[in-house]
């Protein structure tokens, strides 16, 4: 007799925004695995659109309270990308600042606050909490070290406001930047910790044999220019995006799949961003994945969370040397002109690479706007993870498998709120 | 007396600006010694925020599926609001219910804590404050500044 199975799970915990997972299993064979995106789109590329070019870093740092950094510095790179201009020099060396304090911010919630408690059996850090308080403190210390830098450069913790295209507003006062080093000089350390305790988790033995693609530089950590580059050979400019890659609807998603248009579906992200840039991680961050045991790549989704470690290790080394040879620009921003033209610019958010194409026209409004977040390039792998995932797992009770395939989903740390333009889970065996 | 309100919500979103819009009204009629805060989206920001106030009044929209621009108090000090509220729901990415019980496991509870919840219509981006929800800013301002004159909150 065919054996059918039905496992839901309506509203996914600890996933930013709103989604689902459906997993039909037949006869003993995953015949089907959706990821459902409900979250409702949200049109930001259409609020964009008659929009003065100087007000997209505002409105697209709206976009996201967990990476506004990202999503405001993709849309000045793609404006001045379109007036030809460069940021050189000391604001572009505060602009990796203001980087590393999104990623020390996003990546330490998503390790402590969301994916942790998975490899210690807990539901929540607030049970983590009650036996290991000294945890949840370092975690919420080296959150907030992150939260001071966005907080001191953007002008405020959430939704920055100091960022404007050519730069700063304003640029924060010698005492308060020497202030900020003392207390990284803790996040180093909190950081450091984090790793060696990341590192130590039971990991399931799963690897995937991924197509990578993340920024590339010859001589920085990606954060916020490069090549994109991908472990296939793809090696192309910001500008060539839209040449290699394509945005689909799919219908059981608010959010659109993109793909690449030669070999489909492909990874962004932590994991990517490892493999295709390790050897440009900062000393003490090399040092800690060489002690943590992850080589030259990393294929298992699960251990995701130890390369996210590491690159706090990286952003709090890199912040720490910034302040270090800090030198006051001469203005705090430079004249980027508005004129009609198309630019375009990829940054790598904490969760993936981050496409934005803008069309100004002559009188500098906002004709055309496309956002292409990490979440979206990654659902077709996310669905791909959990099929290989599932398949040899069938034999585990129905509330064991909703479980680990959350945990595969939290692998991703999907932003559900930034891809909708996003989780239920399902599994439907038959 | 350490009294500290702080407003919870996003203002560009309709009805989720109902706690940002209190403190608002409170700016000009809170007495002196009554600190007033707004937060965004991040509500581990909160454990900071309220450190070494006494009594800590929050005030958030809330989607209940009772009637909109009603308001419902409930004191958190001792009681979480899951506990009170059953299946809750936050539409921030850590929730106002998990930062009040991390702060209570971690021992960084104010020692007084009081949520003001005004049940929210529109959320939608860009969405303007509905009428029911307008109304209810006057008289949620107004219930506070009563805890603040010593009745309850001290």
């Amino acid at each position: 007799m065919a054996e059918s199975r039905s496992i839901k799970v309506d509203y996914l915990a600890r996933v930013e925004g709103e989604g689902a997972l459906d997993v039909r299993i037949e006869d003993g064979r995953v015949t089907d695995v959706r990821l459902e995106i409900f979250e409702p789109p949200r049109f930001f590329e259409a609020f964009l659109r008659g929009r003065r070019s100087a007000e997209a870093p505002d409105i697209t740092a709206r976009i996201c309270g967990i990476c506004p950094v990202a999503y405001q510095m993709s849309a000045v790179h793609a404006l001045e990308d379109a007036a030809g201009v460069q940021v050189d020099g000391p604001l572009r060396r505060l602009r990796r600042l203001l980087y590393c304090g999104e990623w020390i911010e996003s990546h330490t919630l998503h390790v402590y606050m969301l994916h942790a408690p998975d490899f210690l059996g807990k539901h929540s850090v607030i049970e983590m909490a009650k036996e290991q308080p000294e945890l949840v403190e370092r975690g919420l210390r080296l959150k907030k070290a992150g939260n001071a830098i966005v907080a001191l450069l953007g002008g405020r913790e959430i939704h920055p406001v100091n960022v404007r295209v050519g730069g700063f507003y304003k640029i924060p006062g010698d005492r308060e930047l020497s202030q900020l080093a003392r207390q990284l000089e803790t996040a180093l350390d909190d950081a450091l910790a984090t790793v060696e305790w990341v590192a130590a988790f039971d990991f399931p033995d799963f690897e995937v044999d991924y197509e990578f693609v993340a920024l590339r530089h010859p001589d920085e950590y990606p954060f916020n220019e490069g090549r994109i580059v991908s472990s296939r050979g793809l090696d192309i400019d910001a500008r060539e995006f839209h040449e290699h890659f394509e945005e689909v609807h799919v219908e059981r998603s608010n959010a659109l799949h993109c793909r690449l248009k030669q070999r489909g579906h492909y990874k962004v992200g932590p994991l990517a961003r490892y493999h295709l840039n390790h050897g440009l991680l900062s000393p003490r961050a090399q040092q800690a994945a060489r002690v943590a045991g992850l080589g030259d790549s990393c294929r298992n989704p699960f251990r995701s969370i130890v390369v996210r470690a590491v690159e706090v290790v990286h952003a709090c080394e890199e912040a720490l040397a910034i302040l270090a040879d800090f030198e006051r620009p001469e203005r705090p921003f430079v004249d980027v002109p508005a004129g009609a033209a198309t630019g375009y610019a990829a940054t790598e958010a904490p969760r993936g690479l981050l496409h934005h194409t803008y069309r100004i026209d002559a009188a500098g409004l906002i004709e055309h706007a496309q956002i292409i977040p990490p979440t979206s390039q990654n659902q077709g792998t996310i669905e791909d993870d959990l099929r290989q995932f599932i398949a040899p797992r069938l034999d585990l009770a129905d509330d064991d498998l909703r479980w680990q395939c959350e945990q595969a989903i939290r692998n991703y740390d999907p932003c559900i709120s930034c891809a909708t333009h996003f989780l239920k889970l399902t599994v439907d065996r038959r | 007396m350490s009294a500290l309100v702080i407003g919870i919500g996003n203002p560009d979103r309709g009805d989720d600006a109902a706690g940002v819009r209190v403190v608002e009204r409170l700016r000009s009629l809170a007495p002196p010694g009554v600190r007033l805060e707004t937060v965004g989206g991040d509500l581990l920001t909160l454990l900071d925020l309220w450190a070494g106030a006494e009594s800590v009044v929050l005030v958030d929209a809330m989607v209940s599926g009772a009637e909109a621009g009603s308001v419902r108090r409930l004191d958190a000090s001792d009681r979480g609001l899951r506990e009170q509220l059953g299946t809750f729901v936050s539409s921030h990415a850590f929730g106002l219910g998990d930062a009040i019980e991390l702060a209570r496991n971690l021992g960084r509870l104010p020692e007084r804590l009081v949520v003001y919840g005004v049940e929210a219509d529109q959320i939608g981006p860009g969405a303007p404050l509905s009428d029911a929800v307008a109304r209810a800013i006057p008289v949620v301002a107004e219930e506070i500044l009563e805890e603040c004159r010593c009745t309850r909150l001290r």
